[in-house]
């Protein structure tokens, strides 16, 4: 009775948890499609606390006290730009959580393990083990802690595959040998490890796609986690999630012209080893305007489009930048934002960023959306945005970006780009469009330049 | 193979076709409500460290599932609200002229 009633909480929970996701294909029911979730995921939570082999609760309570704790206050503190941040740590407590029930249950059965088990606990403690460190320094990177800078050695694509194929090999001894206690810790050490090496080579800008790996890996283990105890909802959610990453990595790694195979061998600093090219083409001279010159253009405007990128997070422009736009809509100029899908340092980092500033959502567009309109457009802002607006993706086979989708910001009649300093972008390559004749550069922090911008309109 | 796993494997598939028919859907302005969404629900794995935690198997158990339980409901409860949180921020325009 009281499994049958559990197994209906799982039931009610897994369709709660799809119908959920559905939602979240238009955000006027995205809110209430996660809210079916939560639902979901409570009755999942009530029904297991019945679960015949729970005798006390007080580890539970706990646990789940102190836990509730910080994840709201996570929740309710965080800022918006530090979002990045957030999903890496949360994918790696979901890695140790599933990593943690792997490693106890082979201490509990330990050499009475089947084959059956023993294949989907390994899967479980490596998978987590690897999200566990590897999100935890996706985190340091983000945040400053550990270097933004690829840091790449000799023969390190071929040491990370062959100490995976290590780590497979031990399960697959496990599997045979169940007994081998020792090979087993190795084999969690292995992941532990596996984790820091593989997201050592990565940049920052290439942080959507790794996210989105991550969390394709922190689905896969929880569903490995649910191979392990017979329990369909565990399967059903880490697959859910795991489908999610997936997909959100091929939408990133497509956005940045790298093939998925490219992507899953963490292939990923090889842009920033290639030397910069288009030198000669910067070496051209830059068109500097001051905050007068650029309110003056986009006044004159019709049609002003905005691009975004990951310099307007950092300053943290996005409400200076609203300000501004409400201005220009004020005067009858028409204003849109046009969002890369690699915009920031993770999927749709920016659209939460103008949600928060209070943009209205159909005023943002996406690369597709948007492509064919800048050719029509009095002025383009550029805020923050580097490698995503670079033109030389489409016309210098020799760039290293050759062949990523890229904004046409260039076509359009004239392009203001907000920027901290010359500097190249993190690929370390220069960027065509600064140097172009109908390009102005403004320089300096976008928060301040935009908060200038403003002042300058108002008058 | 044992019908149990063959049944996993079943189950697996399915929802990773039906998570994927569905996801396909979300308009990249919520790619990120999206992850921090699914990372809520994949916090899920709650329900395995429960049983750790309460079951007293043993005291290594009861720590691992103590932790898990804990980490696992950062991640629940940090990921619903946070996701809401979100949410409530997408409006349209009209939405906000009747503010």
């Amino acid at each position: 009775m009281r499994t049958t009633l559990i197994q209906i909480s799982y039931f009610a929970a897994s369709v709660l948890f799809i119908l959920g996701l559905k939602g979240m294909s238009s955000p006027e029911t995205a809110r209430r499609g996660m809210q079916q979730a939560a639902i979901g995921m409570f009755l999942a939570i009530v029904g297991t606390l019945f679960h015949h082999d729970i005798i006390s609760y007080e580890w539970i309570i706990v646990g789940m006290v102190i836990g509730g704790a910080i994840g709201a206050a996570m929740a309710i503190f965080m800022p918006m730009t530090a979002m990045p941040e957030r999903i890496a740590l949360s994918h790696s407590f979901g890695g140790l959580a599933a990593a943690l029930v792997g490693v106890s249950e082979y201490y509990r059965h330990g050499g009475e393990l089947s084959a059956v088990k023993m294949v989907p606990i390994g899967f479980e403690v490596m998978l987590g083990a690897l999200t566990f460190t590897g999100s935890l320094m996706a985190f340091g990177k983000l945040q400053g802690l550990i270097t933004g800078v690829p840091v790449t050695y000799k023969f390190q694509n071929a040491s990370n595959i062959s100490l995976l194929a290590i780590t497979l090999g031990l399960i697959g001894y496990l599997v045979l040998v169940p007994t081998h206690f020792l090979l087993f810790y190795v084999m969690l050490g292995l992941g532990f490890l596996l984790g820091v090496l593989l997201v050592l080579p990565i940049g920052g800008a290439d942080m959507p796609v790794v996210i989105s790996l991550l969390n394709s890996y922190a689905g896969l283990a929880a569903s490995a986690t649910g191979f392990v105890l017979s329990n369909n909802i565990l399967i059903i959610s880490g697959a859910l999630d795991g489908a999610s990453g997936f997909f959100l990595s091929i939408i990133m790694s497509k956005a940045m012209n790298r093939s998925f195979t490219n992507v899953l061998f963490g292939a990923f600093g090889a842009v920033a080893e290639t030397a910069p090219v288009g030198a000669e083409a910067a070496a051209g001279g830059i068109n500097e305007g001051t905050i007068d010159d650029a309110a003056t253009v986009l006044w004159n405007a019709q049609s002003v489009i905005i691009a975004p990128g990951y310099g307007m997070a950092v300053s943290q422009a996005q409400h200076a930048l609203r300000e501004l736009a409400d201005l220009l809509d004020a005067g009858n100029v028409t204003v849109k934002y046009a969002i890369h899908p690699v915009a920031g340092r993770m999927p749709g980092h920016m659209n939460v960023l103008l949600a928060e500033a209070n943009v209205p959502y159909d005023q943002i567009y996406d690369l597709e959306e948007i492509n064919d309109a800048f050719s029509r457009t009095d002025a383009v802002l550029v805020v923050g945005a580097n490698d995503v607006v670079n033109p030389a993706a489409k016309r210098n086979p020799a760039s290293p970006i050759y062949g990523m989708p890229v904004l046409n910001v260039e076509e359009a009649r004239a392009v203001i780009v907000l920027k901290r300093s010359m500097s190249p972008g993190f690929a370390g390559i220069d960027n065509d469009l600064f140097v172009q004749p109908n390009t102005m550069m403004v320089f300096g922090d976008a928060k301040q330049t935009l908060t200038k911008l403003v002042a300058a309109l108002k008058k | 193979m044992p019908d149990e796993i063959l049944f996993g494997l079943y189950v697996f598939v399915l929802a990773a076709f039906v998570g994927y028919q569905v996801i396909t859907q979300v308009p990249p302005l919520l790619h990120t409500p999206l992850m921090s969404g699914t990372n809520a629900i994949s916090g899920i794995s709650l329900v395995g460290s429960l049983v750790a935690a309460g079951a007293h198997y043993n005291a290594v158990s009861t720590v691992l599932g103590f932790i898990a339980v804990t980490a696992a409901t950062i991640n629940v409860v940090g990921g619903f609200m946070i996701t809401d949180r979100m949410l409530k921020m997408f409006r349209k325009k009209e939405d906000k002229a009747r503010r």
